[in-house]
């Protein structure tokens, strides 16, 4: 509890009137709030965020075991070779990376196809937006259960559909319906955020190209994608990076059985059913690395294809 | 744009296709919740016989009352610190002129794409020796700090649009800085904290492996853990009926809530995107 309610006086820029900084007391002021108004979010995002972490870095250098507490013992950086050379995580990461491709890729194209039709539906365009709200506003557990349900035998219509098959205890099917149940929950958020995108483009633009001759397909490649590219790299980027840390559906769906367990299922069942400490929170980091690395290749990658540096490449 | 009727067809067609794909689902786990234990077995997609017995069921007993109650206390209690707490660093960020500014935007944008995964590993740890572990506060706080980045990315793009010459008149009229915040600026965010607030409950309200991680018993449990820890060996004589009716009861509140507010929602959802 120390950490929520701070009492905010860390700053005080105040102290000795330097003539060196000369700012007029409305700029002191200023400045004195906004680092004041910022304060408590940060002082409660960094106890939250920045400690546990320099505290995973620090535990995931020791042999730590709850049930063995007294072989605790610095190890140096073992329980990070002992992960990379495993291939559970290497298979972890696979499967994790193999969702988070396939669902991200198949949401973008329905999603802009979605976006696209909130945009340009004449009747019902409140009925379809309203309708995408649904995945969106239900409880991941609670829709990730309706799918498990309707894949079980003899008691899911879709199994029953299937000639009453147990799809989920076969992996690649798992990951199928795995991947299913992503693109139905998190479409929507893809469309939304496509749609706002598409407001920035202007209609003008689009009419003029059709007078000139350009069919619906080079309108949307050539004017509508490139002005999009803003909206676009946020949808995929936060898309991508909730993505990798799909835990949610699998944990209902298979419990990360039969190979269909991502990075964040293997570091959970780690992390209670082995109470290794160590080498669960070095593969905290491990995935916190991989997070760092999608963030900056997304930044990079779109940063080189942004329209102004177009004659460079 | 006008459109030729066959093209008014195949968008009509591929709306409802669309709402039909979202609605199966949705449908399917409510049909469920009211077959009867006899016939869950029987995997027709509407149920054959109906019965209030699962939603009985799991309304009379603490292993579910518990964790709804938890749900929403801890929603609420998380929602309300953050969105207060987000709301003065989004209007410093939207409005001051301050060093460090950039860092902070840096720092949130990173906590935003943090896997919960990486955060649960040590506040295990961390709230065990604190005797945090299995408490209200324990969910609270971390709720808190993954609310924020949203909370301030979403009301700083909300504040960018307030008629800020009004804040200039509450200053020469003689209001200090904090004054001008309380009594003039507050008041017009108030749709954007509202929208803001709704966002970041439904976090909360979605929350799962936090929630399994940090609780271990109904003291703290939010309804969707509870969910997951549903079995067959407790009063629950076949747990795919009353985990189908508490899907439906921890689901439904919120998709009408969702439906109630969705402009506002989708001005939230998108309210950073478009203007980075």
């Amino acid at each position: 509890m120390t950490t929520v309610t701070p009492p905010v006086t860390a700053q005080e820029p105040v102290a000795g009137r330097r003539r060196k900084a000369p700012l007029s007391e409305g700029a002191r002021a200023e400045r004195r709030l906004g680092w004041l108004l910022c304060a408590p979010a940060v002082i409660v995002m960094v106890a939250v965020t920045a400690y546990p972490i320099g505290y995973a870095i620090y535990i995931s250098l020791q042999r730590y075991i709850l049930s063995a507490p007294q072989l605790t013992k610095f190890v140096g950086f073992s329980n990070y070779g002992a992960i990379l050379s495993s291939p559970f995580w290497w298979h972890a990461l696979v499967v994790t990376i193999i969702i988070t491709v396939v669902s991200v890729g198949i949401e973008f194209v329905l999603g802009m196809g979605l976006a696209l039709l909130m945009y340009r539906t004449i009747w019902g365009k409140g009925g379809i937006r309203t309708a995408i709200l649904i995945p969106y506003g239900i409880v991941t557990v609670a829709a990730a259960f309706s799918w498990l349900y309707a894949w079980t035998p003899s008691t899911g219509y879709l199994s029953a559909l299937f000639g009453n098959s147990a799809p989920l205890t076969s992996q690649p099917k798992a990951i199928a319906i795995i991947i299913l149940a992503e693109i139905w929950k998190t479409t929507a958020f893809m469309a939304l955020l496509l749609m706002a995108g598409l407001s920035l483009v202007p209609e003008d633009l689009l009419k003029a190209a059709r007078v000139d001759g350009a069919s619906a397909w080079q309108r949307f490649t050539r004017i509508m994608l490139p002005l999009m590219k803003p909206a676009i790299l946020v949808a995929l980027l936060f898309r991508t990076l909730d993505a990798f840390r799909i835990f949610d559906n699998i944990f209902i769906l298979t419990q990360g059985n039969n190979g269909t367990g991502s990075v964040s299922i293997l570091n959970y069942d780690n992390l209670f059913t082995g109470l290794n400490f160590g080498l669960g929170s070095a593969m905290s980091v491990l995935i916190l690395i991989c997070v760092a690395i999608i963030a900056v290749a997304f930044i990079k990658g779109f940063g080189t294809a942004a329209p102004g540096t177009d004659l460079s490449r | 744009m006008v459109a030729t009727t066959p093209q008014k067809v195949g968008w009509s067609v591929a709306n409802i296709v669309t709402i039909v794909l979202v609605l199966i689902p949705l449908v399917w786990i409510i049909s469920l919740s009211f077959k009867t234990t006899a016939s869950i077995t029987d995997p027709t997609y509407f149920p054959v016989d109906w019965t209030w017995a699962n939603y009985s069921g799991i309304l009379t007993t603490s292993t579910f009352l518990r964790p709804l109650l938890n749900s929403i206390g801890i929603g609420v209690i998380a929602t309300f610190i953050a969105v207060v707490l987000a709301s003065m660093a989004a209007y410093a960020v939207a409005r001051l002129r301050f060093p460090g500014k950039s860092v902070l935007i840096g720092v949130s944008l990173l906590i935003a794409m943090f896997p919960a995964i990486a955060l649960a590993t040590p506040l295990f740890n961390i709230e065990r020796l604190l005797g945090l572990f299995n408490t209200w506060p324990g969910l609270i706080i971390p709720y808190v700090a993954t609310g924020l980045p949203l909370g301030i990315y979403t009301l700083s793009a909300f504040f960018r649009e307030i008629p800020w010459e009004l804040e200039k008149a509450a200053k020469v009229d003689g209001a200090t800085p904090f004054q001008a915040f309380v009594r003039v600026i507050a008041p017009l965010a108030a749709p954007g904290m509202v929208t803001t607030a709704i966002l970041v409950f439904l976090f909360c309200w979605n929350e799962f492996l936090l929630a399994i991680t940090l609780t271990a018993t109904t003291a703290s449990r939010t309804a969707p853990a509870a969910l997951s820890f549903f079995t067959g060996d407790s009063q629950f004589a076949v747990p795919t009926g009353s985990i189908s009716a508490a899907a439906v009861v921890i689901t439904i509140p919120i998709i009408i809530f969702v439906l109630f507010f969705q402009r506002r929602i989708v001005a939230g959802l998108t309210a950073g995107a478009v203007k980075g």
